[in-house]
């Protein structure tokens, strides 16, 4: 008896299983199909080689050794490290700051300001920045006005060496509002009953930013921090779409994405673009491990 | 657990064989040797021709499809599909340029995709030709139309080792574009030689009026053309002998003009913006520039960019400046062909297609276009036109046309996509005066050569 009743139960718990696969399985078919797939078949791919001259051949992990070792690639990754050393801090001031000041002032003008400072993010990215270059441009942008007003001309901002703090502000402007949002949203979280502690304990408004509601939103904070250097390091669509205004000065390998999108789709070197994305992968994901290293031994956790 | 893991496993792969599957390298077509044979059949694809730009006249002809960026090819579409009855034109306009290259690339990659008929810019026909991407035409050209309808130099740029893997449509003949007015008012002589055009460009300086020109970093092709002028011989290259490339990009010419202009941007006599920026169109249509050193096809974009044509046009033209007085050495910059693609259904229909789309050009299906038949240029009514765009000056038989016979043809590398790019990185180094013309030659030399020796060509 003992043996038929085991066997019942096994084959019901094996039914309840397939049915639990059946329930993930459109999620399961569009994951396998949509991500997992093409990345296997991209890793395969960056396991090739394609000369023009020469046909495909098979060169193991070559194209990673190549890829660490191009000047290109390693230019356009110190390129967007160093972009984001300058631009989070300064993405993260401005986005905290707007956002403990909403925080604060609660007057209709506050509401109004808040979709104000979000509305940049709204805007497709593609959009923002061809705004962005007319708005540089010396001939017909505001900076060239006001340059003709003490009759000097206006400096190209895509066009030399002011590339850098022309594509810091455009990016900055176009994410500050997105991660105020996340952090005012943390604030709302937050105890109202705790800063009436801190009055009673004769904490000024001051004291009650630093001391309580920056601590209280550290979490969001890294999370943005984590949102912003993902972001960076696969910089992309601002500078693809600011190429035909910069005269050169944004190159085909300017940062890592533009650098893989060029490989594949203008040099049709779709391994060594594989080989490249792969390697930029890797180097996103040392950095975001590195980063949240650093932050877990502070104390503060994700 | 262990099951699902390996039913995990069994479906990745599933997906990954699948995904291999469909990209095998089937690229076809036969490479050059000469010796291709035609392949007669008529029978093509079924177009859904919902799809096409034009509409298709004769339904029951089978269909060709081609991609396309000129302005007129819709008037040349529909006059081909009303004077055929054998064969219909399916077009679509895939983007100009660049942004073409890098959809017929990614079909070419793919196997499939790609049109039958393709528009290509002389300057990368090469580029496909070694991807075995486009047919040969010679084979399908049974009456020997192609050799006398074009000039030496355009047949050179077309052809290679006996075989045509292109039909020229446009060409683009450079020459001096320059505003009257201000030459007028300056008491300027139009320049014949790059001295003289540098003389010019100081006396407006001096007498306080607008910048000669522009030097951009941003046009390659350009640029080479200027090198071509002065005798630069960048590559040598012949399919025939698929694996080997003569490279030579630090060569002295390249220096020479690069040491020119990098003077006169230093005596800030010319203007170094982008000229595929707004800026610079607006600073030509505004008249901050004095000349332009211009392709054929360059005011047809003009006028859309604002230029109004009229016979009180400051603009004129005149013939390219010369570095020897009394030399008569021209360049070509752009013009656009149209190939049969590898992935064509009927080649012998695209070849028809290829070759008589822009044979028999008439005043509306030339637009602002240069034609390279040599049946149109010598037509009256493009010989004897007045240009409204240069104030009604006949141009076509005082400069376009000496400067398109006079064009001897050029060699391009297997990789100019990429080769350009690279240039435009070069110049945009030596334009500010970060390195000098040497040392921003010599590095390109080294890197075109290392990318050649990893894409499997002995550098010669």
């Amino acid at each position: 008896m003992a043996a038929p009743t085991l066997r019942r139960r096994r084959s019901g718990t094996g039914r309840r299983r397939a049915i639990g696969w059946l329930f993930v399985a459109p999620f399961g078919v569009v994951f396998l199909v949509f991500l997992v797939g093409p990345l296997v078949y991209a890793f395969y791919l960056s396991l090739y080689s394609q000369g023009l001259a020469t046909g495909t051949v098979f060169v193991g992990l070559g194209n990673y050794v190549q890829a660490f070792t191009d000047a290109k690639f390693l230019n356009g990754v110190l390129f967007v490290l160093v972009f984001s050393v300058v631009l989070i801090p300064i993405q993260m001031l401005v986005s905290l700051a707007a956002a403990l000041v909403l925080d604060v002032v609660t007057t209709r003008l506050a509401r109004f300001s808040r979709l104000m400072i979000f509305v940049p993010y709204a805007v497709p990215a593609v959009i923002g920045a061809l705004m962005w270059g007319f708005l540089y441009s010396p001939s017909f942008g505001p900076i060239g006005d006001f340059a003709r007003l003490f009759h000097t001309s206006a400096p190209s901002i895509l066009d030399s060496n002011l590339l850098f703090g022309g594509l810091l502000n455009v990016v900055t402007w176009q994410w500050a509002g997105y991660y105020m949002i996340i952090i005012y949203a943390a604030l709302q979280g937050i105890d109202p009953s705790l800063y009436e502690a801190a009055h009673i304990d004769g904490a000024n408004a001051w004291q009650i930013a630093l001391r309580i509601k920056i601590p209280m939103v550290g979490s969001a904070l890294v999370l943005i921090l984590v949102f912003a250097l993902i972001g960076t390091l696969q910089f992309f669509s601002e500078p693809k779409m600011l190429t035909p205004m910069s005269n050169g000065h944004i190159t085909p390998s300017f940062t890592p994405n533009i650098y893989a999108f060029n490989l594949a789709f203008s040099y049709s070197q779709f391994n060594y673009a594989s080989a490249i994305s792969f390697a930029l992968g890797i180097v996103i994901f040392i950095a975001v491990y590195v980063f949240l290293f650093v932050s877990r031994r502070r104390g503060r956790i994700l | 657990m262990r099951t699902p893991k390996i039913a995990a496993i069994a479906a990745t792969s599933a997906v990954l064989i699948a995904l291999a599957a469909c990209s095998g390298p089937s690229v076809g077509g036969s490479g050059g040797d000469g010796t291709a044979k035609a392949d007669t059949s008529t029978k093509s694809n079924p177009v859904d021709t919902s799809t096409c730009t034009n509409k298709i006249q004769d339904a029951k002809a089978p269909v060709v499809t081609m991609w396309s960026w000129s302005p007129t090819a819709q008037v040349a579409v529909d006059a081909f599909n009303a004077a055929h009855h054998d064969v219909q034109i399916c077009w679509t306009n895939a983007g100009a340029g660049a942004d073409e290259y890098n959809k017929f690339s990614t079909a070419i990659a793919a196997g499939k995709g790609a049109p039958d008929v393709v528009m290509l810019e002389t300057e990368v026909l090469t580029s496909f030709e070694i991807k075995n991407a486009l047919v040969d035409l010679a084979p399908y050209d049974t009456k020997g139309e192609l050799e006398k309808a074009f000039g030496a130099g355009t047949l050179k740029d077309i052809s290679q080792g006996g075989d045509v893997y292109a039909v020229p449509d446009d060409g683009g003949p450079v020459a001096l574009m320059y505003r009257k007015d201000i030459f007028d008012q300056y008491g300027l002589t139009v320049p014949k030689t790059w001295d003289e055009y540098a003389a010019d460009a100081q006396k407006l300086k001096d007498a306080g009026g607008p910048l000669i020109g522009d030097w951009p970093a941003d046009t390659p092709a350009f640029t080479q053309a200027m090198f071509n002028q002065k005798g630069a011989k960048t590559f040598d290259y012949r399919l025939a002998d698929k694996t080997k490339l003569g490279l030579d990009v630090d060569n002295a010419p390249s220096v020479q003009v690069l040491q020119y202009w990098q003077d006169l941007v230093d005596k800030k006599l010319v203007s170094t913006a982008g000229q595929s920026t707004t800026d610079f169109t607006s600073a030509l249509v505004g008249g901050q520039l004095a000349t332009m050193i211009a392709p054929s096809w360059e005011p047809g974009h003009l006028v859309s960019a604002g230029i109004k044509p009229g016979a009180d046009s400051p603009w004129r033209v005149a013939p390219l400046p010369q570095w020897k007085a009394g030399d008569d050495v021209q360049v070509n910059w752009g013009g656009s062909t149209y190939a049969v693609t590898s992935q064509a259904v009927s080649k012998k229909l695209a070849a028809e297609v290829a070759i008589g789309i822009f044979a028999h050009e008439t005043p509306t299906t030339i637009g602002a276009h240069f034609p390279l038949h040599l049946e149109a240029q010598k037509a009256s009514w493009f010989q004897g036109a007045n240009d409204p765009f240069f104030g009604n000056q006949a141009s076509n038989k005082e400069v376009w046309i000496p400067a398109a016979s006079g064009y001897k043809g050029a060699v391009y590398s297997p990789f100019q996509p990429y080769y350009e790019a690279q240039l435009i990185q070069a110049l945009g180094k030596v334009i500010p005066g970060d390195q000098t013309p040497k040392q921003a030659l010599g590095a390109l030399q080294k890197d075109i050569s290392s990318y050649a020796q990893k894409q499997g060509f002995q550098v010669k």
